[in-house]
C-alpha cells in the first residue's frame, strides 16, 4: 500500500516534469523558429558607416585589439591624386615635402608617390595605420574624402558587442552581413562605383 | 583651420582637368562628380590605378563548422558522462573546448552571451540575428532538458578554464553558497534589461576570461580574469556558480532532465565516500526521517510564504521602478541628454567628443531629449519588471529554504550539478552489481 502511494507520487512528478519538458522543448524550438525568420542566414559582422563617421579618434583607442582592427582603406576611385593632399599634409605644413613634420599621420603610414605632373598617389601601410582617422578628417575637409576608415575583417575578432560601437558618438557602427562587410562612401567592392 | 600655403596654383591645373573631363564624359556623370571636389585624373603616362583592397570576413562555412562542433561536443560529453561515466574523458573534452571555443574561436559567440542577442532579437525586429547564435542559445538548453548540464561540464569555454584550475577545492558553507547563488539571477535580470533597451551587452563587456582567450585585453580585464582563476584554485567555478546568467536558465531546465547523471551506477549503498567529493557543493545528502518536521506546520508556513509572494513582487517592482533613472544612466543617449539638460551651455563650448559629435549630427536638443525620454520610459517599465523578478526570486528562495525533502541516498542536485563526473570515481559500487539488502 505504502509502495503504491510512493509510486503514484513518482508517477505524478514524472508527469509534471514531462509536461514542463515537452512545453519547454516546443517553446525553445518555436522561439528559435520565429527568430530564424529574421536571420539573413549568414553571420553578421561589425562595420562603421563611413558616411556617419565624425572622425573622433575613438576607433584607435577603444578596440579590444591593440592596434585597432579599424584601419584606413583608400578608395582610389574617389581620389583626386592631389599634389596638396589634405589627408597627407598637416594644415600648418611648411612645404610640400615628405618630411615627418609636414605629415598629418602620427605613424607615417601614408606613402606619397609621384605619378605624373601634377598627380600624386597615396598608399596606406596597413601595418603602421592605427585607425585614428586624422587623415580621413583632412581628406574629407579639403578633398574628395577617398581616405576612409573601416573595420578590417582580416583582423576583427567580431566581438558579440563591439567595444568601439559602445562609445561611438555618432552611432556609425552597425552589424552588416559577412558576405558584404564594407560600408565605404562612393564605392562598393570589386572596384565598382555605386 | 588656416592653410598657410595657397591652393591657387593647384586649382588652376585642376580646373583645366575638370573642364576637359566634363566635355569628355558628358552630362550624365555630372551628378556623381558634383560631390567630388577634385575628379579622378586621366593619366597620360598610362598609370593604372591600384585596386582598393577590402579583406574578406571569415568564410560563412566556418559558422556552420562552429555549430557542428558545438552539437558534436555536446553529444560526446553527454555520452561520456552518462554512458562511459568517464571523468578523464570529460577532462580531455574540456581541454578541447578551451582550445577550440576558447583560443581558436576567441570566445565569440558563446552561449552565455547569446542570450542577450536573443533578447535583442525578440524586442527589436530590425536586428538580424545570425543562425549560429540561435543554435548556441537553444542547443545547450534542450540538451539540459534531457541530460542535465553536460554543456557546463566540458563544452562551455568559460567553465572549462575554471575547472582546469581547480586544484585544491575548499568546501563552502551552504548558507554562503545559497546567498551568493542569488547573484546570477540579478545579473540575468540586468543583462536582459540592458539588452532589451539596446543599451549594452554587459555579459560580454564583463566577461572575465575573454581577455585571456584573446591574449589581448586591457589591464583591468586581465586582472579580473586572473583574480577569477586564482579563486578557482580553491573555490570551484566561481563564475559559473555565482555569476553566470545562462547558468540560471540551465539550472532551471536541468531540474526537469529526464536522464540526469547519477553518482552510483547501480543502487546506493550509503557508504558516504562521495559525500565531500563535489567541489561545487552540488550533492544532496540524505535527510533523516526525524529531521522532517510535522507536515501541517510546514505546509502552513509554506502557504503563508507563497501568499506573501505577490506583495514581495510588488515591493520589488516598485523599488526597481523608482531606480529607473539610475539604471537608464548607463545608456549613452540618456547620459548625453542629461549632461546637456543640466548645463545647456556645454553646447557653446567644445567639451567632449560626444557633444561635438552631437552638434555635428544636426540633431536639435529637443529631439535628443525626446529620444532620451522614450528610453527612460522604457527603463521605467523595465524597472518594474526587473524589480518584480528580483522580488519573485527572493520570495521563492525564502520559500524554498523551508522545504525539507526526505531523501535516502546521496544524489546530485539536478539544478546545480555541472555533470563534471568527479563524484563517480569515489563510488565503489560497480555497474550491474547486485546489492543484497536482506
Amino acid at each position: 500500500m505504502a509502495a503504491d502511494k510512493s509510486n503514484k507520487k513518482i508517477a505524478r512528478r514524472d508527469f509534471i516534469n514531462n509536461t514542463f519538458r515537452f512545453s519547454l522543448v516546443v517553446g525553445l524550438g518555436g522561439l528559435g523558429g520565429i527568430l530564424s525568420k529574421n536571420t539573413l542566414g549568414t553571420e553578421m559582422v561589425w562595420q562603421l558607416d563611413a558616411s556617419k563617421c565624425v572622425q573622433c579618434g575613438r576607433c584607435a583607442t577603444d578596440c579590444v585589439l591593440t592596434p585597432s582592427a579599424v584601419k584606413l582603406i583608400h578608395v582610389y576611385d574617389m581620389c583626386g591624386y592631389c599634389d596638396l593632399c589634405g589627408g597627407y599634409f598637416r594644415p600648418e605644413a611648411k612645404n610640400r615635402s615628405t618630411a615627418a613634420e609636414n605629415q598629418l599621420c602620427p605613424t607615417s603610414a601614408i606613402e606619397r608617390v609621384f605619378i605624373e605632373e601634377p598627380f600624386f598617389e597615396y598608399h596606406i601601410d596597413k601595418d603602421l595605420c592605427i585607425g585614428c582617422a586624422k587623415c580621413m578628417k583632412g581628406c574629407g575637409s579639403f578633398g574628395n574624402g577617398s581616405l576612409q576608415i573601416q573595420v578590417n575583417h582580416d583582423l576583427c575578432v567580431n566581438c558579440n558587442e563591439c567595444s568601439i560601437a559602445r562609445v561611438c558618438p555618432s552611432d556609425a557602427y552597425v552589424r552588416v552581413p559577412a558576405n558584404d562587410p564594407y560600408l565605404l562612401k562612393g564605392f562598393k567592392g570589386d572596384g565598382k562605383k555605386i | 583651420m588656416e592653410r598657410k600655403f595657397n591652393l591657387g596654383e593647384q586649382l588652376m591645373k585642376k580646373q583645366i582637368v575638370i573642364i576637359l573631363f566634363i566635355i569628355l564624359t558628358g552630362l550624365q556623370f555630372s551628378s556623381t562628380f558634383a560631390q567630388q571636389r577634385f575628379p579622378k585624373p586621366e593619366f597620360e603616362s598610362g598609370h593604372v590605378q591600384p585596386l582598393t583592397i577590402t579583406p574578406d570576413a571569415r568564410a560563412p562555412i566556418l559558422e556552420y563548422l562552429d555549430m557542428v562542433v558545438l552539437l558534436a561536443s555536446l553529444s560526446l560529453v553527454t555520452w561520456l558522462v552518462l554512458n562511459k561515466r568517464s571523468r578523464i574523458g570529460v577532462f580531455w573534452m574540456s581541454i578541447f573546448s578551451i582550445a577550440y571555443f576558447g583560443f581558436f574561436r576567441e570566445g565569440c559567440v558563446c552561449s552565455v552571451g547569446s542570450l542577450q542577442n536573443i533578447v535583442l532579437a525578440i524586442v527589436n525586429p530590425n536586428y538580424n540575428i545570425p543562425i549560429s547564435v540561435i543554435v548556441f542559445f537553444t542547443a545547450p538548453l534542450i540538451f539540459s532538458l534531457f541530460y542535465g548540464r553536460t554543456f557546463c561540464a566540458a563544452v562551455c569555454p568559460l567553465g572549462a578554464i575554471q575547472d582546469f584550475f581547480l586544484l585544491r577545492p575548499v568546501n563552502m558553507k551552504s548558507w554562503l553558497q545559497s546567498v551568493l547563488g542569488v547573484i546570477p539571477y540579478i545579473y540575468l535580470g540586468l543583462s536582459i534589461l540592458y539588452a532589451a533597451t539596446s543599451t549594452d551587452f554587459i555579459i560580454c563587456r564583463y566577461d572575465p576570461f575573454i581577455g585571456i582567450y584573446r591574449l589581448n585585453a586591457t589591464f583591468m580585464m586581465f586582472a579580473l580574469g586572473g583574480a577569477f582563476l586564482l579563486i578557482s584554485l580553491f573555490i570551484g567555478r566561481p563564475y559559473c556558480r555565482f555569476l553566470c546568467p545562462y547558468g540560471v536558465l540551465l539550472n532551471l531546465t536541468s531540474r526537469l532532465s529526464k536522464k540526469h547523471m547519477t553518482i552510483t551506477p547501480a543502487a546506493c549503498i550509503q557508504c558516504r565516500l562521495c559525500g565531500d567529493s563535489c567541489p561545487f557543493g552540488a550533492i544532496d545528502k540524505p535527510v533523516e526521517a526525524k529531521a522532517v518536521e510535522n507536515r501541517r506546520v510546514s505546509v502552513k508556513r509554506y502557504s503563508w510564504l507563497i501568499l506573501t509572494l505577490p506583495l514581495v513582487i510588488f515591493i520589488g517592482g516598485w523599488t526597481g521602478a523608482s531606480f529607473h533613472e539610475t539604471l537608464a544612466k548607463v545608456n549613452s543617449k540618456v547620459r548625453l541628454a542629461s549632461v546637456i539638460l543640466e548645463n545647456p551651455s556645454v553646447l557653446d563650448e567644445d567639451t567632449t567628443i560626444d557633444i561635438d559629435a552631437f552638434k555635428e549630427s544636426g540633431q536639435t536638443s529637443a529631439e535628443l531629449f525626446m529620444e532620451a525620454a522614450d528610453i527612460v520610459s522604457d527603463f521605467y517599465l523595465g524597472g518594474w519588471i526587473l524589480g518584480g523578478f528580483f522580488g519573485l526570486v527572493f520570495g521563492l528562495t525564502l520559500a524554498k529554504l523551508t522545504i525539507i525533502r526526505y531523501r535516502m541516498d546521496y544524489t546530485p542536485n539536478k539544478g546545480e550539478c555541472f555533470s563534471c563526473a568527479r563524484c563517480m570515481d569515489y563510488c565503489p559500487v560497480e555497474k550491474d552489481a547486485i546489492i543484497n539488502n536482506a
